[in-house]
């Protein structure tokens, strides 16, 4: 992700406030046009502000985290110690004209040392190609997986699936194109693939002159009488990595030169009691990956031949017991099967033991657009145990939100 | 045999009709009760969503994808009322023909004039539709312009079965008119009658028949009832003469009965849609039991 430089951080800001201040004017309480009045603000996109806070705690020290098995991606981690404020995301989104749609997601995150306004989204998509085709081009999430294309605030827990911090470093999206088509069947297929910049990990330093990731997913899905629902599906993602850097508990920097594919595998299954997801539901989820890496490991004073193969699962149940209140586990496993030639320094893909964490967590929404969140988790991703506290608030400003499958 | 299997493929691609019929995707059963009365055998249709959820609350599921992309028609009320998961279909649907602005796309809104239209909107009022209250079905004034609208749309899309359509709705309209004066006949005595509702989704109703809404048992639009708010509501009820607590299939039963346990009022179901009670499988049947429900709780 881009470290803003000085200069470019105070510029930031002061796009940060006038947007900040045009977009509290544009979600205030606000006259609505009367039937047949038109007003010069009527084609303004949808707009919408995502507040997340956390009080977090952890009983091992959040610097020194790491993955036994595996190089993290700068972006992965754990969040800071305490109160903390998570991302704020400003969300925009419109149909551009009567063949185009655009979305665009700011996210600007704020710890002690810095304030980063991060482009997560910024994507135009078609709305009328034949065929049941969609074209889509900007930066994006990646529609690998199930979660990896998930904003943070629908996620029914606090932080990321292991395996998803592990390999994809959180949730993998770039700067790419995208072509998707849905089949004219009773049963949802859905075909797609991509192609990116290669700059975001696994990918990193955008290789193939700035083409270095490719992926190819397929989607099923459909109903089981008026109750049950469900989608499976398969991905694959390949990407080249130049100079992709991790930065190890100890700050050495190691840097892996290589190729780096993923395999997905991926399946939820939910329940509605009558169908009426309001009052009572069921959601069980769980994805397998598999990541290859081949290359090489260069750290200041030294390169070493690197092969490894990392692959986990998770999985997961959320059950909504009475309107506004839900409770959820989810069970992580992570394993390594690496070679690395020798390097002056000890790195975690030397650790020869198999990472898993259990969460379990509820949460209560007084209404679509708040949520108050309690996570307890037992990580075992480093040597001895961390046990993690979260109180999270999720709230939604403005413009309705999706509700994604 | 590869030649069939490849024949067989060609179909799956470009989507060769098994049949001529137009495909309608409706968002609320109501809808595809209509097309259903207008189009009868030279119409598919499919509801998107049962008599048992909330319209409000559905998700983009992939089942819905896939029937948004084979539709020839998409009907909804429209007014927001589908706001959190029509627009993702029509995203992923991948189906150029049913976008809002193409003559694919039907919003049941858009033919009537909408009640209860906020002079100013804010998150603190609940779940506020800017547009105007979208439970207008319950209205059946508007069941009729919606009728007559979707009849013209479908005999556009379709010019084979046109006058099919044209007979068929002109004929349903005549039988619906009847049967309209025949329930505000019936229901002239529920003129002033008190009610309490679940959500306020019955303004259309009370609109036509002159009910008279003291409250509701949601706090706000769109969140559930909470003690503090139905402890006040007992309060309110009181120094009424509220004859009912009105609620729908799909809103659950307990603040209903905890306040009728409380009052004696009696706590009814009354169909929002075609099939919603067992009695009220068609659009007809339906206003027959609002209005034996009524009659009944007014006695």
């Amino acid at each position: 992700m881009h470290r803003f430089s000085h200069a470019g951080r105070r510029a930031a800001h002061l796009t940060m406030f006038t947007c900040l201040l045009s977009c509290v004017t544009a979600i205030a309480p606000r006259p609505v046009a009367a039937q047949g009045a038109i007003t010069s603000n009527a084609f303004n996109p949808a707009l919408s502000l995502i507040l997340d806070g956390k009080y977090t705690n952890y009983s091992r020290d959040p610097r020194d985290y790491q993955i036994s098995g595996v190089l993290l991606g700068e972006e992965a981690g754990l969040p800071s110690r305490g109160l903390s404020l998570g991302e704020t995301e400003l969300a925009a989104s419109a149909n551009v004209d009567d063949k185009f749609y655009g979305q665009v997601t700011l996210s600007i995150s704020d710890n002690d040392e810095k304030t980063d306004l991060n482009v997560e989204e910024a994507f135009v998509q078609t709305t009328t190609l034949p065929q049941g085709l969609t074209a889509r081009a900007g930066k994006f999430l990646s529609d690998i997986g199930y979660q990896n294309s998930k904003h943070s605030h629908t996620w029914d827990f606090a932080d990321q699936p292991l395996v998803y911090r592990a390999l994809l470093g959180e949730q993998f999206g770039d700067t790419g194109v995208q072509l998707k088509w849905v089949a004219p069947t009773a049963l949802f297929v859905e075909l797609g693939g991509e192609a990116f910049r290669g700059s975001e990990f696994p990918a990193s330093g955008a290789g193939h002159d700035g083409v270095g990731a490719y992926t190819a997913f397929a989607h099923l899905g459909g109903d089981v009488g008026d109750t049950h629902s469900w989608r499976a599906g398969v991905s694959y993602l390949d990407t080249d990595a130049v100079n992709r850097e991790s930065t190890l508990p100890s700050d050495d920097i190691v840097a892996f030169t290589g190729q780096s594919r993923v395999w997905i595998a991926d399946a939820i299954w939910k329940w509605a009691d009558h169908g009426n997801p309001k009052t009572r539901n069921f959601v069980l989820q769980g994805e397998y990956l598999r990541r290859k890496e081949s290359g090489n490991l260069a750290t200041r004073l030294a390169t070493a031949a690197y092969d490894g193969t990392q692959s986990g699962f998770y999985v997961q149940g959320v059950y909504q017991f009475m309107p506004r209140w839900r409770a959820g586990v989810r069970y992580d496993r992570l394993s390594a099967d690496n070679t690395v030639g020798p390097l002056p320094i000890a790195t975690p893909l030397s650790d020869d033991r198999d990472p898993s964490r259990v969460t379990a967590m509820v949460d209560f929404s007084n209404s679509e657009f708040s949520r108050l969140r309690l996570q307890l988790a037992d990580d075992r991703s480093r040597a001895r145990s961390d046990r993690q506290l979260i109180l999270q608030y999720v709230f939604s400003l403005g413009a309705h939100g999706a509700h994604q499958f | 045999m590869q030649k069939i299997y490849f024949l067989m493929l060609l179909g799956i691609v470009f989507n060769v009709p098994a049949n001529a019929a137009l495909r309608i995707f409706s968002c609320e059963p109501e809808w595809a009760a209509l097309a259903k009365e207008i189009g009868n055998d030279k119409v598919d249709v499919t509801s998107a969503t049962t008599p048992d959820q909330d319209v409000h609350y559905i998700q983009a599921r992939p089942s819905l994808i896939a029937q948004m992309r084979r539709a020839d028609l998409v009907v909804c009320t429209g007014a927001d009322l589908e706001v959190g998961w029509l627009p993702v279909l029509l995203r992923q649907g991948g189906n150029a023909k049913v976008q809002p602005g193409q003559d694919g796309f039907f919003d049941a809104s858009s033919a009537v004039q909408l009640l209860e239209v906020p002079t100013s909107v804010d998150r603190s009022m609940g779940d506020v539709h800017p547009y105007g209250n979208p439970h207008l079905q319950l209205d059946p004034h508007n069941i009729a312009k919606v009728a007559a609208a979707l009849a013209a749309r479908m005999e556009k899309l379709d010019a084979a079965d046109a006058s099919l359509f044209q007979q068929r709705s002109t004929d349903f309209l005549l039988r619906w008119n009847q049967a309209i004066d025949k329930w505000t006949q019936d229901g002239a005595g529920l003129k002033g009658m008190q009610i309490v509702t679940h959500h306020r989704s019955y303004v259309y109703l009370d609109h036509w028949l002159g009910l008279e809404e003291i409250g509701s048992l949601e706090p706000k639009p769109g969140i559930e009832p909470t003690t503090g708010h139905l402890a006040q509501l007992l309060d309110q009820v009181k120094n009424k003469h509220v004859k009912a607590i009105v609620r729908s299939s799909y809103q659950d039963s307990r603040a209903s009965d905890w306040l009728s346990s409380r009052t004696g009022i009696k706590a009814i179901v009354l169909p929002h849609t075609a099939g919603s009670v067992p009695e009220a499988k068609d659009l007809f049947a339906m206003f027959d039991v609002i209005i034996a429900r009524l009659n009944e709780a007014n006695k």
